[in-house]
């Protein structure tokens, strides 16, 4: 047979993940990312691994924070109701400094909103999400590709830094199917010195815990936290760069909305427009630096996105509101289509060239 | 002998759906009433309805799910397609959703199929997908179909492909792999199903009248 195989976004990211050495899946179903649950369900039992689907999403990211206390890879996997639901249990791995994969397949909102695709879940996956000062590695892939090449990516960052890594995709991400070729990954767990998995009576117990009583101690670990947070911010930021090298405009956009803008760049430059795009591949750590020096080149930038605009925060920031920054959108489980980003993109140029 | 009714059946993903689609075209073309019933309860993100301008235009008739396409994850049969037994004068196109799960659906009406004794229980495999990447993941699939729809698979059509990625010669290395499975199960190929752009190569290489013009592709986004 060929190395590729056709699949769903979601399926790529189970079978991924399954390649990282992920033997520990728990979730609780609900539409649009039912089929990792499903393909967990169907694969764990035969690779010796565990597939359980708990009685609820509180409980499901609660037995992930066991597993991950043992510092074997683990994950879980929701759509945006879902993945609120987890937010106590995200805040205290993050606060247990432990390594974990929380995969978030958007659907509109708020509330139980919609089953169609959204990227509305941005500030709660890139600003923390639940309580407490904390960070999640967020990456936001592009493809089915990216789903499973980013399954594996998240597991290897949140191990490296022990911070829970959440990979944020979409309804369409989800369920659009392309060919993929599945890495082979060479991944040995290693010993780590904080894991609880037994002494054996021949070392102190480790503690895995995220209640500190003392103030000056929890606020010595938060300090601690962000200066590895600050590691990540300088080493693990990533974008793409489409067609920068002489744009006056540049487009911002993630995940499924950089797709469609993607054609629409194309459109715009097939009409003589300067225009570029800069997709960020990781949506914590934001890709300020391309984003800042864009700022001093491009007379003006759009943000596309499947939300009311909270992406746009973040390129306005990065950018230090040095240029104009509009935003194109759709809301709702609605995608904007290619012209309507090309519309946006010749607004901005002032009319067509 | 053309069968009545003709249920596609298959892996969750192994494009039931467009291959419904083409065949009802088909049908039409020669000039048979055509009623497609889209009785997928699994997938509500890709369905038959997506393709309702087209039935209106090649007069197909459709029969989807009270809340096809509205969102509302709600599994629930159309009572229409209880009718379409006694429209005798029609070929009814079955739609089925994906896996064992999928083939529930069929329960209610194995009945009324096995007493007209005039259908064709068809298995979709697409080779490339996973979980049926190999003859031995496929056979268990079809199994498990069988054992949840109470009905016996006929015949297999292939439908391996990559996508808009598919070259011939990806088609024609799994048509002995879809001809073994037919011989494991008892069944016969109905025909194997190609893209356009590449059906000639395909047909040239397998040399026989096993070859099925995809029309109609499913849009990417």
């Amino acid at each position: 047979m060929a190395d590729k195989v056709l699949m769903k976004g979601n399926e790529a990211i189970a079978e991924a993940a399954i390649k990282a050495g992920c033997r520990h899946y728990f979730g609780y179903p609900i539409t649009p990312q039912t089929e990792i649950a499903a393909y967990m369900a169907k694969r764990m039992p035969k690779i010796g691994g565990v597939f359980l689907q708990a009685e609820s999403e509180i409980s499901a990211i609660n037995m992930v924070y066991g597993v991950a206390g043992t510092g074997m890879r683990v994950m879980t996997s929701s759509s945006s109701p879902g993945v609120s639901l987890k937010q106590e249990g995200i805040s205290y791995i993050a606060g247990a400094d432990l390594p974990a994969l929380i995969v978030n397949v958007q659907r509109g909102g708020p509330g139980l909103g919609g089953i169609q695709p959204s990227q509305s879940d941005y500030f709660q996956a890139t600003k923390g999400g639940g309580h407490g000062d904390y960070h999640l590695i967020v990456l936001a892939p592009a493809s089915v590709q990216e789903m499973a090449d980013m399954t594996i990516l998240s597991f290897e960052l949140a191990e490296k830094y022990r911070v829970p890594a959440m990979l944020l995709a979409d309804g369409t991400m989800g369920q659009m199917m392309e060919p993929v070729e599945l890495p082979e990954v060479d991944y040995k767990p290693t010993e780590k010195d904080w894991t609880v998995t037994g002494t054996q009576m021949k070392r102190k117990h480790n503690i895995v815990n995220s209640l500190y009583l003392l103030p000056e101690e929890l606020e010595k670990t938060n300090i601690e936290r962000f200066e590895r947070y600050k590691a990540i911010e300088e080493n693990e930021a990533r974008y793409e760069s489409f067609m920068m090298e002489d744009a006056e405009y540049c487009v911002v956009a993630f995940g499924i909305a950089s797709r469609v803008s993607k054609n629409a760049v194309i459109a715009a430059r097939n009409m003589g427009i300067k225009v570029g795009m800069i997709r960020p591949i990781t949506l914590w750590p934001f890709p300020k630096k391309p984003l800042a020096e864009a700022a001093e080149k491009v007379k003006g930038f759009l943000s596309v996105e499947l939300s009311m605009g909270q992406m746009i925060e973040d390129v306005k920031l990065a950018t230090e509101c040095k240029k104009p920054v509009e935003l194109c959108n759709r809301v709702g489980g609605m995608i904007p289509t290619p012209e309507q980003v090309l519309e946006a993109i010749k607004k901005m140029a002032g009319g067509e060239k | 002998m053309m069968k009545r009714v003709t249920i596609f059946s298959g892996h969750y993903g192994s494009g039931k759906t467009n291959l419904a689609v083409n065949y009802a075209l088909m049908l039409r073309e020669m000039d048979y009433k055509v009623s497609i019933a889209d009785l997928d309860i699994v997938n509500p993100y890709f369905r038959t309805k997506d393709s309702e301008e087209l039935f209106a235009k090649n007069d197909i008739e459709l029969i989807s799910l009270p809340f096809a396409n509205t969102s509302v994850d709600l599994p629930s049969l159309p009572s229409a397609a209880y009718g379409l037994f006694d429209r005798k004068d029609r070929q009814v196109i079955i739609d089925l959703g994906g896996d064992d799960r999928g083939a529930l659906a069929l329960g209610r009406f194995v009945p009324r199929l096995k007493e007209d004794n005039d259908y064709e229980m068809i298995f979709t495999v697409n080779f490339y997908r996973p979980l049926t990447t190999t003859v031995e993941e496929a056979y268990e699939v079809f199994r498990e179909i069988e054992y949840a729809s109470k009905l016996k698979f006929t015949k297999i059509v292939n439908n391996s492909n990559l996508g808009e990625e598919t070259t011939a010669e990806d088609v024609i290395r799994t048509v002995e792999m879809t001809e073994h499975l037919a011989k494991l199960t008892n069944t016969e190929v109905m025909y194997t199903a190609v893209k356009e752009s590449i059906a000639d190569d395909v047909l040239k290489a397998v040399g026989n009248n096993k070859v099925f013009r995809l029309k109609l592709q499913e849009k990417l986004f």
